[in-house]
């Protein structure tokens, strides 16, 4: 057997169930990881290690009458998901100290499953980034080259499954934070249907977009994730009633006769050639095994940039209003109410939120409303419509995920713009909110490349199937970093 | 948001760039398209209208800055 910290959650399962090792040596094999790779990589913001022993224990008394897949697995869990009485901070000065009074819906039912919480993970602030580089405590480093970053804005979460830190994690995905990172560094992710998880307790960013989504090495245990987490919840008015499938049941291997869209409009000038090298032999290997590739046309897809950054700050700048350090969070001192507030939002969110805020509220004042906003919110309609159509004719959408390899850390960081361009590949799933799927499909200048799949609404099942059956015949997601 | 006119007039510049880069939509022709703002279009979920259990007062002002008399403590709103 390999070591603890090397298997996947279905082979940490076997063993478990084989009786070869208990929930506690699992997680104490993490735990040690853990402190001997953070000095490095830097993916953690709070380490939750007692309690993580307390809930292993509790899982192997348990052993034998556990029915869950997780029952008894370490994971970590991004830092904008609220965990009872464990300090949640979305990465932000002014959540400091910040430590929620209940459980996200997604935390309630891993525990209810049995998993072990081993911490809360870094990430761009408030979500806010490509490159974990905005958060305001801490970079985190990319496993496999420690100058470059680990993409973001679920960067924690990708970095401590690279760095086998834990078998998988949660992160959350508004404009590619689950996809981009996964590719970035060389392991799986998934982007669900919006609404397919409950987003209550997820400390908001955009509304319309946000989607909770699994990050671990295989397709395989993405759907054992998928499937303890999805699911209609009350407390989540914007949560799908749609019905939860049993995804393992899902993955046979077969894509025989499945019709994928290669859109053209995904093979453009700023794709590195490393990258378009080895998505496209992503497509040969699913053709060689009975998949149909088709030319398709996605003719809005450079219009997904620009409407994505009108109507995620424009929603950004309404969530974020509530953070004036009234009620919860980090109050500055001011002479007047007024001074306070100013100062602590001036003082305590980082440049990228304030830039967010600021555009956010630009594009709905007034004026500009219509020009900006609600513009936006007609080309999304179109957006959707181009994977309606496509959809008549494919089933599934091949793509890369993120156009460049990791780059490295200070590249991008003063220059928005060029960091926007870094989620082109990946925004579109979130405007249309259709289900997203990266895995690992080879390695350009020696850092790892993903491909991207993307499925009509409410088809994780497919998506999962063809990823999986990818990972049968290809040994990508089975590469780890030297660290 | 207050911010320093040294930091005001670099957001400046970067806000352009940003707005001017959007500023692609306005070339698009969307005449005759319906907005979208809830993509998987639901409409008006509602829940039975019944009174459930909220968060004590004591877990609501855990995380306050400044708290008096079980409630929140600012700064007077109004001047005298």
């Amino acid at each position: 057997m390999s070591e603890l910290h090397q298997l996947t959650i279905t082979q940490a399962r076997a063993a478990l169930d084989a009786g070869e090792t208990t929930a506690l040596e699992l997680t104490e094999a993490f735990l040690a990881r853990i402190a001997h790779t953070e000095p490095q990589v830097q993916a953690f913001l709070h380490l939750t290690a007692e309690q993580a022993r307390a809930q292993a224990q509790a899982a192997d008394a348990q052993r034998g009458s556990a029915t869950s897949p997780l029952h008894g697995i370490p994971l970590a869990i991004k830092d904008v998901i609220c965990t009872k009485d464990v300090p949640t901070t979305c990465a932000s000065r002014i959540l400091e100290g910040f430590v929620p009074p209940y459980n996200a819906t997604v935390i309630e039912r891993l525990e209810r499953s049995g998993a072990v919480l081993l911490g809360k993970l870094n990430c761009d602030e408030f979500a806010m980034g490509s490159s974990t580089e905005n958060s305001a405590y801490q970079i985190t480093r990319n496993p496999w080259d420690l100058e470059r970053v680990p993409g973001g804005s679920s960067g924690g979460s990708a970095a401590a499954v690279a760095a086998m830190q834990a078998p998988a994690t949660l992160g959350t995905d508004t404009g590619g934070s689950v996809r981009q990172p996964a590719a970035l560094c060389g392991i799986s992710a998934l982007k669900p249907t919006y609404g397919r998880v409950s987003r209550y307790g997820l400390i908001a960013f955009a509304s319309s977009l946000d989607q909770i989504g699994p990050l671990a090495w295989s397709v395989a245990d993405l759907a054992l994730l998928l499937q303890v987490i999805a699911g209609h919840d009350p407390r989540d008015g914007t949560s799908a009633p749609e019905p939860v499938p049993d995804y393992t049941a899902a993955l046979t291997g077969d894509v025989r006769g499945l019709k994928i869209g290669i859109p053209q409009e995904y093979f453009i000038e700023g794709t590195e050639p490393g990258v378009a090298t080895a998505v496209q032999r992503a497509f040969a290997v699913l053709q060689a095994q009975g998949a149909e590739l088709v030319e398709i046309s996605l003719p809005h897809t450079k219009h997904a940039i620009p409407a994505y950054y009108v109507i995620a700050p424009a929603e950004a700048s309404a969530n974020l209003a509530r953070y004036d350090g009234v009620r919860y969070g980090v109050r500055q001192p001011g002479e007047s109410l007024w001074e306070q507030i100013e100062r602590t939002r001036g003082e305590l969110f980082g440049a990228e939120v304030r830039r967010r805020i600021m555009i956010g509220t630009y594009v709905l004042s007034a004026g500009y409303y219509d020009a900006y906003y609600r513009r936006a919110q007609k080309v999304r309609t179109l957006l959707k419509r181009d994977f309606t159509q496509a959809f008549a004719e494919v089933d599934l959408i091949a793509t890369p995920t993120s156009p460049t390899i990791a780059f490295k850390v200070g590249q991008k960081a003063d220059d928005p713009l060029a960091m926007y361009l870094s989620d082109v590949f990946t925004v579109t799933a979130n405007m249309a909110g259709i289900p997203g799927l990266a895995v690992p499909c080879g390695f350009s200048e020696g850092l790892p490349v993903g491909l991207q799949l993307l499925g009509r609404p409410f088809a994780e099942a497919m998506l999962l199937r063809a990823g999986d059956a990818y990972q049968r015949a290809t040994d990508w997601h089975t590469h780890r970093p030297t660290l | 948001m207050h911010m320093s006119d040294e930091e005001l007039e670099h957001m400046r510049v970067q806000l352009s760039a940003i707005l001017d880069y959007v500023a692609l939509l306005q070339k698009l022709d969307v005449e005759g398209v319906e907005p979208t703002a809830q993509i998987t279009g639901q409409t008006t979920v509602t829940r039975a209208d019944h009174v459930e259990a909220a968060l004590p007062r004591e877990a609501a002002l855990r995380n306050a800055p400044d708290q008096r008399d079980g409630m929140f403590r600012v700064r007077a709103v109004f001047d005298d």
